[in-house]
């Protein structure tokens, strides 16, 4: 993935089917300015929202998945979606008692995440990570570790952030640079595909 | 290009998508035209290693079933 080679070296060869059906009819069109990118890697959003075990486990499955496959992987990390990233043995955050009674309320870290239904108080996701260990399912853990080590990349929403009181400290190792909505919205135009889970 | 099975990964028992994520950390440290060989218990995989092999431009060479272990010989790009 260092070295950037282009399949298709003819300045505004199109690379998609229909474009590359339209091109021969009417002529390629004009190419665009690419700074040099690699314009083959596709790239993948997800907006990782919920912070639900049962939503959480698939985002890292498929931004593991989709780093593994050499595509550009982008999580922006929002609202809910925020607390798994929370680093271990952090536990009660904020400043002001709302903000800490919301993380005394929903415990933040990866271990610790609900499920969206069937959660009864901790039993649902008991009996999920015993199945999982028994089926050999990565953990979420597990999952997090492969993404980073793979370039997936983590961005946390400041906004967020600043609501429920967490700072860049209490975040994990690794973590991209805070941003905002305007970010969300560039890398989700750019990308080839994008996910709100 | 001289074609030399490299490695063997053993991705037996483990599921979705590890043995992939395996594979592609083990492609990372090797030089163009190696063969690497992964051996998998995990059904999915033998659609999901033909579709990854079509999104990184590495070649499934062959793809074979022995009992319940899938066997994948892969050639880097």
């Amino acid at each position: 993935m260092t070295t950037a080679t282009l399949e298709h070296p003819v300045a505004g060869t199109p690379t998609s089917p229909l474009a590359a059906a339209i091109g021969d009819i009417e002529g390629w069109p004009e190419p665009e300015a690419t700074d040099g990118a690699d314009v083959q890697t596709k790239e993948l959003v997800i907006v990782n929202w919920s912070g639900e075990l049962d939503k959480v486990w698939p985002v890292l499955i498929l931004s593991t998945t989709a780093a593994a496959s050499g595509a550009r992987c982008k999580v922006f990390v929002t609202f809910w979606g925020l607390l798994p990233f929370v680093r271990d043995g952090v536990r009660i955050t904020g400043e002001n008692w709302m903000q800490r009674m919301l993380s005394f309320m929903q415990r933040p870290g990866i271990d610790h995440l609900k499920l969206s239904k069937m959660n009864f108080m901790g039993m649902g996701p008991w009996m999920i990570g015993s199945l999982s260990k028994r089926y050999n399912v990565a953990s979420p853990r597990e999952l997090l570790e492969a993404a980073q080590a793979l370039g997936v990349e983590f961005i946390p929403c400041q906004m967020s952030m600043d609501m429920f009181g967490l700072k860049a400290s209490d975040l994990i190792d690794g973590m991209g640079e805070p941003a905002g909505a305007a970010t969300a919205i560039e890398i989700m135009t750019e990308a080839d595909a994008s996910l709100f889970i | 290009m001289a074609e030399t099975l490299t490695q063997v990964i053993d991705a037996k028992g483990l599921n979705c998508p590890m043995p992939i994520v395996k594979t592609a950390q083990a492609m990372r440290t090797l030089p163009a035209g190696t063969l690497l060989e992964v051996h998998a218990t995990d059904p999915g995989s033998v659609r999901d290693f033909a579709a990854w092999c079509r999104s990184t431009g590495h070649t499934l060479v062959e793809s074979t079933v022995d009992g319940g272990t899938f066997r994948f010989v892969l050639r880097h790009k």
